[in-house]
């Protein structure tokens, strides 16, 4: 697994790139690790396309430095870098068969064609396409496109492969199943994946960490765990997963703790992200870590708005008193009294489940 | 223009098959009254024996293709030799209109590329221009080139008064003049195909071959002339064969002695001098050449999907 002490395979170094008055990416920094899963996450038009594409070289940078190894290879053309993508896609060679697909970079790095067809065999069974190798791309299923676009991208053992949203084109249950594949090729090949995708889903289950990006300047990076319990920002809380973000004045900051007033009134001291300020602010609270209580002594009231039900969970959006809603998940079990509409409830969280962000 | 050669009968033309009857029924009859009874006319007259002053008598005779490809001597008793001239004829339309071809295609494939590779908006502009020279008349075209690269034509005038030449250049009457009316005559039929080709190009193809360490010469060559290459196949086609049958571009520009298929066939139906079999089965050769081109385009088009 990636080790955050690990060497740094791609050093991008304050890349800002420009679209005329437009900023795509806007003063990015990040250090992707050697040997690491690492997803660049946000929403579609944040940038993230645009900085894998930075990396590959299909786009030049307006400032900054991308260092690969420690080589800036900001000013290379994509076919003097020595990393390959998986494009969104795919973008196989209509007219080649499975092989020769794969075969392609290989040959260009001037690989005798026997190396080549060898190699091509090989990447082939590692992503169990052997018997496929004959076919034309327009013979095979999107999974299977997919998974040649993967071997070709592998074959030349690139230091770096770059995924952009590879994943989008299939059906949920393939993507699932592809997700698991991909993180054990990684695994196994000791490659450097960096991996481009809007679903969040995705980028939780797979990735060593993650960047979230968003209007092109990254919000956080992180691992899973990381984002999703410490989120730093509005953005990221919201971005990620379902949260609750309830207006609070803060008294003080004090260390990484903060004093805050709930609407309502209730005094209340809970964790702060790093940069949050005293003043109007906002809580993240997600969902599941709010409980039903007895108004009596519960931190807040609200009124029942909707009851949602989910089979295992049960969703209830309420109005707190100050008129923003907040919605809570509970466990559909026998011991839980559901609330009726229009019912006035207390709502409880843990210190811990609270975090004062960044607005 | 191009769907018309690349798009064989697919599933769907199956599937509607008994809808379409009726529907097609009034395109099958255009095609055998004025395409196949017209040939089917040629290829009778072409074994038919001439009447002077044009027109045949209906009695059989190879003496038409006799006539094409042996030579009997003066009164047509000698021990039979091969006649070179119209070989030669055939011959000359042949690398004319193979040169006319490759000329067009240097030329189209770029300009098709610079089109299709414009925004949407100005495409149509471009486009547009392309087909502009095809509203005058193609005898008004052809004659006004000869105006441009006559002796003291603007061409010419230019050339000399900017000092780069001090006698002008003969132009006119020279297989170079036939060139360039075949050229411009028919590269429209190069640039349109390629550039619906071009336009269908999946421009990420190009990014893959980068990615994958490929030069732009390789990927020129390896990755986008594939592709596009049945819009290139159906643009020489659409070059070439009308190249080869051409008779105003060989006639008015290239005159007596740059004759070509078209121009041997247009005269045997003029006048007393002419004979109407030996134009049929000149017509009929010229068109076996085309179909064999054809047979030839169809087969590889036929591997390719096989593939």
């Amino acid at each position: 697994m990636a080790q955050s002490q690990g060497a740094v395979a791609v050093d991008i170094d304050d890349v800002t790139k420009l679209y005329g008055n437009f900023t795509a990416l806007s003063a990015v920094s990040l250090a992707i690790h050697d040997n690491e899963f690492f997803t660049l996450l946000g929403p579609s038009g944040c940038g993230k396309t645009t900085l894998l594409r930075c990396i590959a070289g299909f786009e030049d940078i307006s400032q900054g430095a991308i260092r690969l190894y420690g080589d800036n290879i900001a000013d290379l053309p994509p076919n003097h870098r020595p990393v390959n993508t998986v494009f969104q896609q795919y973008a196989l060679f209509p007219h080649m068969d499975v092989t020769r697909n794969v075969m392609f970079g290989l040959l260009r790095l001037g690989r005798s064609e026997a190396e080549a067809r060898a190699r091509a065999g090989e990447v082939l069974e590692l992503v169990r396409l052997s018997e496929f190798a004959n076919r034309m791309p327009a013979q095979l299923s999107g999974g299977q496109q997919q998974r040649v676009a993967l071997a070709r991208a592998l074959a030349p053992n690139p230091k770096v492969l770059l995924l952009d949203e590879p994943l989008s084109a299939l059906d949920l249950k393939l993507r699932q199943a592809v997700r698991l594949e991909l993180q054990q090729l990684q695994h196994e090949t000791g490659i450097t994946f960096i991996f481009v995708t809007h679903d969040q889903e995705e980028a939780l289950t797979m990735s060593d960490r993650i960047a979230v990006i968003s209007d092109g300047k990254v919000q956080q990076v992180g691992s899973a765990r990381d984002i999703y319990e410490e989120p730093d920002n509005k953005f990221v809380a919201d971005f990620i997963g379902e949260t609750n973000l309830i207006d609070v004045s803060v008294a003080e900051i004090a260390g990484d703790k903060a004093l805050c007033t709930l609407p309502g009134g209730t005094r209340f001291t809970c964790p702060a992200a790093r940069g949050a300020h005293s003043g109007q602010g906002h809580l993240s609270v997600r969902p599941e870590r709010v409980s039903l209580a007895d108004p009596a002594g519960a931190l807040l009231t609200g009124t029942v708005t909707r009851l949602i039900y989910l089979g295992t969970d049960m969703h209830v959006d309420m109005r707190l008193s100050d008129g923003e809603s907040i919605t809570a998940r509970v466990q559909n079990s026998s011991q839980t009294t559901i609330p009726a509409m229009g019912d006035t409830v207390g709502l409880d969280f843990e210190e811990g489940a609270a975090r004062l962000l960044v607005d | 223009m191009a769907g018309g050669i690349g798009s064989g009968p697919g599933k769907s033309a199956r599937t509607y098959a008994g809808f379409g009857v009726p529907l097609i029924l009034p395109a099958w009859l255009v095609i055998g009254i004025f395409l196949v009874v017209p040939i089917g006319i040629m290829l009778v007259y072409s074994f038919l024996t001439k009447e002077f002053r044009g027109g045949v008598i209906w009695e059989f005779s190879l003496a038409a293709y006799d006539q094409f490809f042996f030579d009997r001597g003066l009164f047509g008793d000698d021990p039979p030799e091969i006649e070179w001239t119209y070989i030669l004829i055939f011959w000359r339309s042949i690398w004319q209109a193979g040169l006319a071809t490759l000329l067009s295609l240097l030329i189209g494939f770029p300009t098709a590329w610079f089109i299709a590779t414009r925004p949407a908006a100005t495409r149509t502009i471009w486009l547009f221009l392309i087909t502009v020279p095809y509203w005058v008349n193609l005898l008004i075209r052809t004659i006004s080139m000869k105006f441009l690269i006559r002796d003291n034509g603007p061409l010419n005038t230019w050339l000399l008064d900017a000092g780069i030449i001090s006698d002008p250049i003969h132009v006119v009457n020279t297989w170079v003049a036939v060139q360039l009316g075949l050229f411009y005559s028919y590269l429209p039929f190069m640039v349109l195909p390629i550039y619906a080709a071009v336009e269908r190009y999946n421009f990420a193809l190009s990014e893959a071959a980068a990615d994958l360490y490929a030069s732009r010469f390789v990927t020129l060559t390896q990755v986008i002339i594939p592709v596009v290459k049945p819009g290139i196949i159906a643009g020489c086609i659409l070059v070439f064969v009308p190249s080869l049958g051409s008779f105003l571009a060989p006639d008015l520009l290239g005159g007596a002695k740059n004759f070509m298929i078209g121009s041997l066939i247009d005269e045997q139906f003029k006048g007393a001098a002419g004979n109407w079999p030996f134009g049929a089965a000149a017509a009929m050769i010229l068109l076996s050449m085309v179909l064999l081109v054809l047979i030839f385009y169809a087969r590889s088009q036929a591997k390719g999907e096989a593939r």
